[in-house]
């Protein structure tokens, strides 16, 4: 089939595109982007007045199957992942069982071929059931179709261990991913320590229990020359020890959530669970350094870190809540709301942050609208404000902290391998 | 002034008004305890349930009894004996409560923000008796209530918290009952029991007891909780006795006139001798008595307030 996209303002910062363009697709692919272009087909989409962008690359999703469907689903999470214009998800193995086998791939091979919503890529278990004890067998899982590792949710705490997988993952050419947090600083932390936990009598997480480990990660990825990418940056020093690992040239990647730069600890004043992620939301200078780190270049990718849980896991006592926040429908928006409109990203760079980035970290051949390209593409509305509301999210859990927001930039269409998966009613 | 709030779930978002407003008005309902027949037909035919998930005594017979002078009728439940040990979510039981068509659900729990979650979550007025560490609104207010009989003030005086403070309610209800009305605090505790950036809260800080007696118009001593030590910070009861319990030696240096006082119940020989707790200066059991006056107004306001709603 042949969509025809007409008139829309294309961002495509691979190939340094920022102008009105027409784009043909067929057959699941970019045929042609030029001015005017006046071939037939099945389906044209005017765009007039609106933005095309790669479709969004979204590298830290919890999708929750196998073993917590009453949560999400491979199914309804791509589902709200072409809501929010996510084209490709990686989905993370802090399932239950976990993605720690060649088996476990193959189900989950099985399950992710019944979805055509968006593309879904897996990230395997750097230990067997993520319990830090005993690696996977990283070749193996490759082999299977995992394109990176990480142990999400848990950051792999023996040194030896961890420096091992490292050099396995070079050697197999396999992106490890960390979950920077040393458990014994954060303890049963559930909110930032700081003004705020003293405040609402919470048990607080330090910044240290994140950038401490940000430290010893990066450092035993110097030690082996790995590449490293830091899941969810959420504290100024975590921060500033990228930067200084960039400057010295170490082959490190950084991502933060949204949540990061829209909202701070101060914010829980009335303990809304839906606050409550890790690492937590930090203070203002934090979520500050967090902007102005995605300004710099030292954070390269915002990622959702969608982490669907039940109402019965989130309405309660907040101590007693599960640890975050769903995001593939308002990643765009929220980045837009906070990042553009403020001026600290253009657009080009917002691509980059949310698709073009994320794709060349994981060595996808996406984030881009070249021609010859897989037809991943999203078409807003930069400028329509919505409101989000806890009955129109598509994912199978609410747990929201932007429920009651008013966001910029709506998703129009979006299209996913040459077809319509989404279409705003 | 009119009381329009249904629930009292701390003092934090009080203004200084509407604090003072709950003082006079416990004023007024401390005569009460003073007749003979000590009861008066301001909440006759409201329902008032006690919900306690943690033990306590004091604040529940206290409750209790100033709910029954206001001529309500009083359910006890505790999470001992009741679904709560189930499993039953809290909102669940809150709902539950509220077909039995009660009025008010007095809420002791051992999770900071409990008492918040019940109050968005039901129609009925909840009336905060503590949640986690995070606040105890009408023990604050009866210490202040306290303090203001003593004094006729808050304004101006030095108030010192001593104690556990990073867990403790009661310290984080007095902090804000107190700097809102003008009192000067100031905290005193070892390092491991102050928490972080409390100074933001508006008090001053000191590890020295001498120096937080120094100038103090009243101290507030706070229980040690060593059931709550979870990193075991202090290795001996009879250490912190000799470097933050208040006794007669400790208290030549303050003021003449120092008030004491404790929330209770004491650990004598720990945070305060037995000297101290009994001699004159010591107004704990007074704290006791004007407790029930505070918590008859509070129940009488919420009542109100949700009448207004």
């Amino acid at each position: 089939m042949k969509i025809l996209i007409k008139n829309g303002h294309i961002i495509d910062p691979a190939n340094n595109v920022d102008e009105v363009r027409d784009i043909l697709v067929e057959n699941g692919k970019i045929i042609k982007v030029a001015k005017m272009i006046k071939e037939a087909a099945e389906k044209t989409i005017d765009a007039s007045a609106k933005l095309v962008l790669p479709g969004i690359v979204d590298m830290h999703v919890h999708l929750r199957e196998p073993g917590r469907e009453d949560k999400e689903t491979i199914l309804t999470g791509t589902k709200a992942a072409a809501k929010g214009g996510v084209t490709s998800v990686l989905a993370m193995p802090n399932t239950e069982p976990a993605i720690d086998s060649p088996e476990a791939i193959s189900l989950l091979k099985a399950a992710i071929a019944k979805t055509n919503l968006a593309n879904v890529f897996i990230c395997a278990a750097i230990t067997k059931g993520r319990m830090g004890k005993e690696l996977t067998n990283i070749l193996k899982l490759k082999k299977q179709g995992a394109i990176a590792i990480s142990d999400d949710g848990a950051s792999v705490d023996n040194r030896a261990l961890f420096l091992k997988a490292l050099k396995i993952a070079k050697e197999k050419k396999v992106l490890v991913i960390s979950h920077c947090e040393d458990k014994s600083l954060s303890g049963s932390g559930v909110i930032n320590l700081g003004i705020m936990s003293t405040r609402l009598g919470l048990r607080g997480i330090s910044k240290e229990s994140e950038y401490k480990r940000v430290e010893r990660d990066i450092q035993l990825a110097d030690k082996v020359g790995a590449r490293l990418h830091i899941a969810h940056v959420s504290c100024k020093e975590s921060v500033e020890i990228i930067a200084k690992a960039k400057k010295r040239g170490l082959n490190i990647s950084a991502e933060t959530a949204p949540h990061y730069f829209c909202f701070i600890d101060e914010d829980i004043f009335g303990f809304n669970t839906n606050l409550k992620v890790n690492p937590p939301l930090r203070s203002k200078d934090d979520s500050l350094a967090i902007k102005q780190g995605l300004k710099s270049g030292v954070i390269d990718v915002i990622a959702s870190d969608h982490a669907p849980h039940t109402q019965n896991e989130k309405d309660i006592e907040f101590d007693r809540a599960e640890f975050g926040a769903i995001g593939l429908e308002t990643e765009l928006s929220a980045s837009i709301s906070q990042l553009l409109e403020a001026g600290l990203l253009d657009w080009k760079e917002l691509v980059r942050k949310l698709s073009l980035n994320p794709a060349r970290i994981l060595g996808l051949d996406k984030g881009t609208l070249g021609v010859g390209r897989d037809a991943d593409i999203v078409i807003i509305s930069a400028d329509k404000e919505w409101v989000i509301k806890k009955e129109s999210i598509a994912s199978k859990s609410t747990n929201s902290p932007f429920i009651g927001k008013k966001l910029k930039g709506l998703v129009e269409h979006t299209i996913c391998n040459g077809e319509v998966v989404y279409k705003h009613e | 002034m009119v009381w329009t709030r249904k629930d009292l779930l701390g003092l934090e978002h009080l203004s200084k008004e509407e604090i003072k407003f709950i003082l006079s008005t416990a004023e007024s309902f401390k005569e009460v305890s003073k007749r003979e027949i000590k009861k008066v037909p301001a909440l006759r035919g409201k329902t008032v349930v006690n919900l306690f998930y943690e033990p306590s005594t004091r604040t529940r017979v206290s409750f209790e009894v100033a709910a029954k002078r206001l001529s309500a009728d009083v359910i006890n439940i505790s999470a001992e004996s009741s679904s709560i040990k189930k499993g039953e979510a809290l909102i669940d039981t809150g709902k539950n409560i509220q077909a039995l068509k009660a009025d008010i659900i007095i809420l002791r729990h051992n999770c900071s923000g409990a008492a918040v979650l019940l109050a968005q979550n039901v129609d009925l007025s909840v009336v905060n008796a503590g949640d986690g560490w995070h606040e105890h609104p009408t023990q604050a207010l009866l210490d202040i209530f306290t303090l203001h009989e003593k004094f006729g003030r808050i304004e101006g005086l030095n108030i010192s918290i001593v104690g556990d403070i990073s867990h403790s309610r009661v310290a984080r209800s007095n902090i804000w009952g107190l700097t809102k009305l003008g009192a000067k605090v100031t905290i005193c505790a070892p390092q491991i029991l102050i928490p972080p950036a409390i100074e933001e809260m508006g008090v001053s800080l000191t590890s020295d007891l001498d120096d937080a007696l120094k100038n103090a118009d009243a101290v507030n001593v706070l229980r040690m909780q060593f059931e709550r030590d979870e990193q075991k910070a202090f290795p001996s009861q009879i250490e912190y006795f000799k470097n933050f319990g208040i006794t007669q030696d400790r208290l030549k240096k303050a003021k003449k006139n120092i008030l004491v006082m404790h929330p209770g119940p004491l650990n004598r020989g720990i945070e305060i001798s037995s000297e101290v707790a009994d001699g004159n200066h010591s107004v704990i059991l007074e704290q006791v008595t004007n407790g029930i006056a505070v918590r008859m107004a509070v129940l009488f306001l919420v009542a109100q307030g949700r009448e207004k709603k």
